[in-house]
């Protein structure tokens, strides 16, 4: 979305793409992919050991697992001393100030607008959600560190825990069978019900799943387009392409900041609207 | 837009490690155990801290400017009360320098008046006085001039044998008299 505004970057792309399908490209998958192995700048691969299964599931640490730990201790460190600051004195210092207004914005524009009154509930979770993503869009921005929120494995898990939400708080304000009840709208005739039900349903999935492909494919694609670009200066064999690239990749990295803080509240937001939705059935 | 590169990058891909759209269940079950994690851990280091404390500092700030607000309308009258007290007490000072000028003046023409008045008695006093000093005065002069008009007689008349002598005697009484 963020992104549509350069089409001729993206067109450029899709046509190296094209020209260099196959095992050419093969590179770019294995950057922007899972792997076992951490990359350090200048020092090479760290191996991360194998783990023995548990209940027939690879449990080993990727590469993702490991930044997302990162990005966990990063947003827990940074929210701690936030917090800290806060019961020294209520006058928000340094880092406190920009949190504060990231927090206030979660608290003030996504929740409140969205849930109502009975926002309070719900802050934690979508607090949580919003720096978890936030971290780890900023996160794979640094060179040599992975994104995880580009991978759907973790957008599905995040979209499965979101869907929990807003059926849980659902069914904790309306009850289970008046939340069952009220998805169907009312007034609907009686022969509409074998096809509206499946239709009701049917929405239900496809909200957490449009959730786990939009940060999925809108954190992988920025990073995709700026290895392609780099990529066009070996395809093409000539270093005069160069400054084109660097341009333009320079231009989507700056674009990826945006759509690393568009994305992390993009999901905050349709989750809390879904759980608003879901909560306050009669709108 | 972003799709048609990402499904172009998974139709190119699909090597050894798999698509990828490949779901690690691995993956999964660590992002669950770390965002459930983290939001647990959160909840009591940070949210309840922070969302309080925002709390807390949003209804000071409402209660400090509604005190504000309210000290701003205490002062107000205050100073218009003071303002009002000031315009009476300089009304009330105007009219008592009025009044005492006015009792001031009415003074200095009395006392004026009574002192001219004290004046001009003095005078009359005084020059009644004199009146009767000189009334006295000429009466014992015109007494005493009948007296010696007399002995001056009697003095002639003893020795008025001598014509001459008696003349001298008048010339040297005479004499005398003016002397005196």
């Amino acid at each position: 979305m963020a992104a549509s505004g350069n089409i001729d970057t993206l067109k450029a792309v899709s046509d190296t793409l094209k020209t260099s399908s196959g095992s050419d490209s093969d590179w770019i998958l294995h950057h922007v992919m899972d792997g076992k192995e951490i990359e350090l700048p200048f020092l090479g691969y760290i191996h991360i050991p194998q783990l023995p299964p548990v209940f027939g599931f690879d449990i080993t640490p990727t590469k993702h697992v490991i930044f997302m730990w990162l990005a966990a201790f990063l947003v827990l460190l940074t929210l701690y001393l936030v917090a800290r600051n806060y019961k020294t004195s209520l006058i928000p210092r340094r880092l406190a100030n920009f949190f504060e207004v990231l927090i206030i914005f979660v608290r003030d524009e996504i929740a409140e607008p969205t849930l109502g009154k009975a926002y309070k509930s719900f802050l934690p979770f979508l607090l949580t959600l919003f720096f978890f993503i936030l971290f780890g869009n900023f996160l794979g921005l640094i060179p040599f560190s992975a994104t995880f929120t580009s991978n759907i494995a973790v957008t599905a898990t995040l979209a499965i825990i979101a869907f929990l939400m807003i059926q849980l708080g659902g069914i904790r304000h309306n009850g289970f069978f008046g939340y069952f009840k009220g998805l169907v709208p009312h007034g609907i005739p009686m022969w509409l019900l074998p096809l509206m039900i499946p239709v009701e349903i049917l929405g239900l999935f496809t909200k957490p799943f449009a959730l786990a492909i939009r940060l999925f494919a809108n954190m992988i694609a920025g990073h995709t387009v700026i290895l392609a670009l780099i990529g066009l200066i070996f395809f093409m064999g000539t270093i005069f392409i160069a400054p084109v690239s660097v341009a333009f990749a320079v231009f989507i990295y700056l674009l990826e900041i945006l759509v690393a803080l568009i994305q992390a509240y993009i999901f905050t937001m349709l989750t809390s609207l879904f759980i608003g939705m879901a909560v306050h059935q009669e709108h | 837009m972003l799709t048609q590169i990402t499904l172009a990058v998974i139709a190119a891909g699909g090597g050894e490690n798999g698509g990828l759209l490949d779901v690690n269940p691995g993956l999964m079950i660590w992002t669950v155990i770390t965002f459930i994690i983290l939001l647990l851990i959160l909840k009591k280091v940070a949210w309840k801290p922070i969302l309080t404390a925002l709390d807390k500092r949003e209804s000071d700030i409402r209660e400090s400017l509604a005190q504000a607000e309210k000290a701003r309308d205490e002062a107000k009258k205050i100073l218009e009360e003071n303002q009002a007290n000031l315009a009476k007490a300089e009304e009330e000072s105007k009219k008592i320098i009025d009044q005492s000028r006015a009792y001031a003046e009415t003074l200095k023409e009395q006392l004026i008046k009574e002192s001219k008045e004290q004046a001009k008695k003095i005078v009359d006093d005084a020059s009644l006085e004199i009146q009767r000093k000189k009334d006295t005065a000429f009466e014992e002069l015109k007494g005493q001039i009948a007296e010696i008009a007399v002995s001056a007689a009697e003095k002639i008349i003893r020795e008025s044998l001598d014509a001459q002598k008696s003349k001298q005697v008048v010339d040297k009484y005479l004499n005398d008299v003016t002397k005196n």
